[in-house]
């Protein structure tokens, strides 16, 4: 749980502990804690607004928390005289200046941590720049500014990488390239931390999630375990004897909703697993032509949370 | 480097090795930020050229006009015109090398990079201050020379020893600088293109021609603005003692010189360290 293991070894874990921070009357982020490990992508969800990009700022000390405090392998990184090599970031794909060169942008920031300038042309390969590192950046589109914004990050090679909505303007290729991206420097056991509102990139490319909604935990948890949390979880069955099997159901202990329209009649069963369902309309001969257990997405079960959290806190607020 | 990236052999987590935080480096990152900007050497060039230009013009209106001697001649080098206008693009270039970096988000990444926010405003000081001196010593020197130039044609010339010529050259070489620096402070303080560049104009310009020499507080207001000492510092001639307004002393007019950018300096350095980002 700390970022300090063994003597004299480091832990790149990202630790979050009761991270507080209000602008005046409004809390944008209320008492958060969670631990973010290595060798693992953790995605960080959230509606808009929930505080996501204001916790990663805090992370990375660019905002002081009103209270709490968050400590990145052990240590707040505000503390590092220099910090490509201990943490890459990327925060916003526009953080950058326009008139300069990419090879430009990425050797001041590289010199100003003694990196050489042979590891600026080595990121800009290794994100599909290299043909583009001596065009001004204003001229990028913004998925080009995305990849600039992953090499930065790369630039000091760190154990502990941040991205905040890093697929945001990319095309579907430049997506696939990222999700690989992020599932590799994991597997090299690295710390990544993403922070996304899209459910399905969650789904396809991080192991853990923080959910946060109004600036508050509502989970941490595996993407497995989270998106068994979501009730819509349930067997769809498709009958023109409708009526007798949902008594036989009901009687069995499930609840049944009907769906569908008349004729070609669904029944959404929520209570009972699919076998069972089959047995017991074989044992009462009813003849089912659909039976379609429903996973829940990650989608949904966000949805559900992320509502009764905003539904909590507007009642709270009162 | 790290207990986890070695048990994992895949890794290369944290492979670079951590050299000291050298405060050259940083130089040397401010250096290339501000070198690799297309607009950085059209500008240093246009106004220096420019205020060589105004020196020779003012010169020869000068020279027609006739009989002055010649240590007095020698101030025809600096004129107000050329001077002012190195003011206005010294300070607001200062002043962009950090409102750019704020406007643009790009101070956000800066400082991920550099977490010694301090240590990064000092580096952009000392690279503005440099750059800026180098633009003021081209700019004043060749308007020396060029006013020399144009004089030694009409027997007034006088040479680059002149006990009279060193003060105002050395004067008219850190205006740049000093306004630069001036600029950067402020740039640091209000973050914001237009009003940065607003309060500049005003600071440097304006508040020195609202107060008058006539009575002591006014002229005292006006001798600590940077604008009226260097205007004092360029002046070869002793001050009437008959004279109604007051003259600020040479010794104060280089403080008001050393203190307004230094000030600038200090408060960005201690806001910077202080402020969310």
């Amino acid at each position: 749980m700390t970022g300090r293991g063994p003597p004299g070894s480091v832990v790149h874990v990202i630790e979050v502990n009761e991270l507080t921070k209000r602008y005046g009357a409004k809390t944008a982020v209320d008492q958060l804690s969670f631990t973010v490990r290595p060798g693992q992508v953790t995605g960080f969800l959230g509606p808009n607004g929930a505080g996501k990009s204001t916790t990663l700022r805090m992370i990375l000390g660019l905002e002081e928390p009103t209270g709490g405090a968050a400590t990145v392998s052990g240590v707040p990184f505000r503390g590092h005289p220099r910090g490509l090599r201990h943490v890459g970031a990327l925060l916003d794909a526009g953080q950058v200046h326009g008139g300069r060169t990419a090879t430009a942008h990425l050797s001041a920031l590289a010199r100003s941590n003694g990196i050489s300038r042979r590891r600026v042309d080595e990121v800009l390969h290794e994100v599909g720049l290299a043909d583009a590192a001596n065009r001004r950046i204003g001229g990028f589109s913004l998925g080009m500014k995305q990849r600039l914004g992953v090499a930065t990050a790369l630039l000091g090679d760190p154990p502990v990488l941040m991205f905040d909505e890093p697929v945001n303007g990319m095309d579907p290729e430049g997506v696939l390239w990222m999700r690989r991206l992020f599932r590799r420097l994991a597997a090299e056991g690295r710390t990544v931390f993403l922070s996304s509102h899209l459910m399905s990139e969650m789904e396809n490319t991080a192991d853990q999630l923080v959910v946060i909604g109004r600036g508050r935990l509502i989970a941490a948890e595996s993407v497995r375990d989270f998106a068994a949390r979501s009730t819509g979880l349930g067997v769809v069955v498709g009958t023109r004897q409708a009526a007798e099997l949902t008594a036989v159901l009901t009687a069995a202990g499930a609840s049944v909703e009907p769906e569908g329209s008349a004729g070609a009649e669904k029944l959404s069963v929520t209570g009972l697993p699919a076998d069972r369902i089959a047995a017991l309309a074989f044992e009462h001969r009813i003849l089912f032509d659909e039976l379609t257990t429903r996973t829940a997405s990650l989608e949904e079960a966000f949805m559900e949370l992320t509502a009764d959290s905003v539904e909590y806190q507007a009642g709270q607020t009162r | 480097m790290t207990t986890l990236a070695s048990a994992t052999a895949t890794t290369s987590a944290g492979s670079l090795a951590e050299p000291p935080a050298r405060f050259r480096d940083l130089l040397a990152s401010e250096w290339i930020k501000t070198r690799s900007l297309r607009s950085t050497p059209w500008t240093l060039a246009l106004i220096t050229l420019f205020v060589i230009g105004s020196a020779a013009v003012a010169t020869m209106a000068d020279k027609a006009a006739g009989s002055e001697p010649a240590a007095f001649l020698a101030y025809d080098a600096f004129p107000k015109t050329g001077y002012m206008t190195l003011i206005l693009v010294a300070g607001s270039m200062g002043a962009l090398t950090v409102v750019s970096e704020y406007s643009s988000g790009l101070i956000r990444t800066t400082t991920v990079a550099v977490p010694d926010r301090g240590a990064v405003m000092l580096a952009k000081a000392v690279v503005t201050a440099a750059l800026w001196t180098v633009v003021g010593t081209a700019a004043s020197i060749g308007s020396f020379l060029i006013s020399q130039a144009i004089l030694a044609g009409h027997d007034a010339g006088v040479p680059i020893t002149h006990p009279d010529v060193f003060r105002p050259l050395v004067a008219s070489a850190l205006l740049a600088p000093v306004c630069a620096l001036v600029g950067l402070g402020l740039g640091v303080l209000l973050r914001h293109a237009a009003g940065t560049m607003l309060t500049s104009v005003f600071a440097l310009l304006m508040l020195p021609t609202m107060f008058s020499e006539s009575n002591r507080w006014s002229a005292d207001v006006k001798h600590a603005t940077v604008s009226a000492a260097w205007t004092r510092l360029v002046q070869t001639w002793e001050p009437d003692p008959a004279s109604l307004g007051y003259t600020a002393t040479l010794p104060g007019s280089w403080a008001v010189y050393a203190l307004w950018p230094l000030v600038a300096v200090a408060l960005a350095v201690v806001v910077v360290r202080h402020r969310d980002v």
